[in-house]
């Protein structure tokens, strides 16, 4: 498939991909290209105008602070999956990204991406919203801060407004464990449904997959048939598509929540 | 500032050779490398960056090729399944697929060889997993992947 005609720039800095952004209302932002390029093939969406983020080198850092690890939007899934900070200090992030598709896509995909194209679908923004990250959203008035619960808004849709440029994400270190769970088509493939679980003290659950954005679930404490009951009273409304019907993903998220609290709870 | 373009004449090295060619924003790179610079052993499957088809290396990173512009890769150095064996000459890898029929009709061929590539050069001695999971972004529809695991094997045991 051919892409519709484009106009295209590669900024060297985070200002000037916001001018770019800015200047020019119909632009997109490229990532790691593993969901764009295909959606341009399809004409799903046709910008008029790519602004290349592969070449601001600040948005690919990973550095670990005393706090927990400052992520750049545009770091791979292959770094996460190999860096050693990440895998000190919250390797939950690791272990998920080390999953996603295959070593080409884990190669060019980025984190931001994963995080701002908010397919249901995704991995990542259940993790994130258990592990209580925060997201820094840089635009002409500054930066703001928007933590992890209000920034997925509905599908394909984030708190990123136009102009704006996700350019960091804030993960706190490890304080208890974490789990995540999932049913793929295929080894490493799309979830059907996902599960994030997160517990120092009580315990949080996402669930992915399952509605437009992650579903949030905290509990007091860690048990597993109290996570079954928690989100079978959720009251879920899942998609039925090709791949699962309602019913199922409904069956699955309370499956993959007690299996993501096992992992939390070291015995997985 | 960077310029917005609708097109731009870029330079890539090839298989150790250089290009310089004008190209769209819009061009995807395994076109750019079929038909701009005639380098038809790339092979586009899917088109949706599922069958790895495409795959090549770039910078030492094995992508898929018609999921990246070819603008994108201005500067850049790329290897194909053109560059593996040298003086007409099959690499090692190239002579164990053969040797252990890992190929039939050869379309996801190009692709496998250069995952494989990319396997061996970070790690020359993978397990039978780490081979498998170096090829999960493969799609095979003739051989059912034994042999193409064991051609991998192989090449990796006789030091390819």
């Amino acid at each position: 498939m051919l892409l519709a005609s484009v106009e295209y720039a590669r900024p060297g800095s985070v200002d000037e991909a916001l001018s770019l952004l800015a200047a020019n209302p119909n632009a997109r932002a490229l990532a790691g290209g593993q969901t764009l390029v295909n959606v341009m093939k399809a004409r799903i969406a046709a910008p008029d105008v790519l602004v290349d983020l592969n070449g601001i080198p600040e948005l690919r850092e990973i550095r670990e602070t005393g706090e927990g690890l400052e992520l750049g939007p545009m770091v791979t899934y292959t770094q996460l999956a190999r860096s050693e900070e990440v895998l000190g200090s919250r390797p939950i992030l690791a272990e998920v990204a080390a999953r996603i598709a295959d070593v080409q896509v884990r190669n060019r995909g980025t984190l931001g991406g994963n995080l701002c194209s908010n397919d249901p679908t995704n991995h990542l923004p259940p993790v994130l919203v258990a592990v209580g990250a925060t997201m820094a959203i840089a635009g002409a008035s500054g930066v703001r801060l928007v933590p992890a619960e209000e920034f997925f808004l509905g599908v394909y849709l984030t708190a990123v407004g136009p102009g704006e440029l996700l350019t960091g994400i804030s993960v706190p270190r490890r304080q208890g464990d974490d789990g995540f769970a999932s049913v793929t088509i295929g080894t490493d493939g799309t979830c059907i449904v996902n599960a994030a679980a997160s517990r120092n003290g009580s315990l949080r659950v996402v669930l992915g997959c399952v509605a437009a954005t992650p579903v949030l679930i905290e509990l007091p404490t860690a048990d597993e048939e109290a996570v079954r009951a928690a989100v079978a009273g959720a009251e879920l409304d899942p998609p039925s598509d090709i791949h699962a019907p309602a019913a199922y993903r409904r069956q699955l998220a309370g499956v993959l929540a007690a299996r993501a609290v096992r992992q939390a709870n070291g015995a997985a | 500032m960077s310029a917005l373009v609708a097109k731009k004449t870029i330079s890539v090295e090839v298989n150790g050779t250089t290009y310089e060619r004008e190209v769209e924003a819009r061009r995807l790179l395994v076109h750019f490398i079929r038909d701009d610079l005639d380098l038809t052993g790339t092979h586009v499957g899917c088109d949706t960056g599922n069958c790895g088809a495409c795959s090549v290396i770039v910078d030492g990173t094995l992508l898929k090729s018609c999921m990246m512009l070819a603008i994108q890769a201005d500067g850049a150095s790329i290897e194909t399944v053109e560059g593996l064996g040298a003086d007409g000459e099959l690499s090692g890898l190239q002579q164990a697929f053969g040797e252990h029929h890992a190929l039939q009709c050869g379309y996801c061929t190009p692709g496998m060889l250069m995952s494989a590539k990319a396997l061996l050069d970070e790690n020359p001695e993978p397990t039978e997993g780490e081979i498998r999971r170096a090829i999960q972004g493969n799609i095979c529809r003739c051989t059912g992947y034994v042999n193409i695991v064991e051609a991998i094997a192989a090449a990796s045991e006789a030091g390819s």
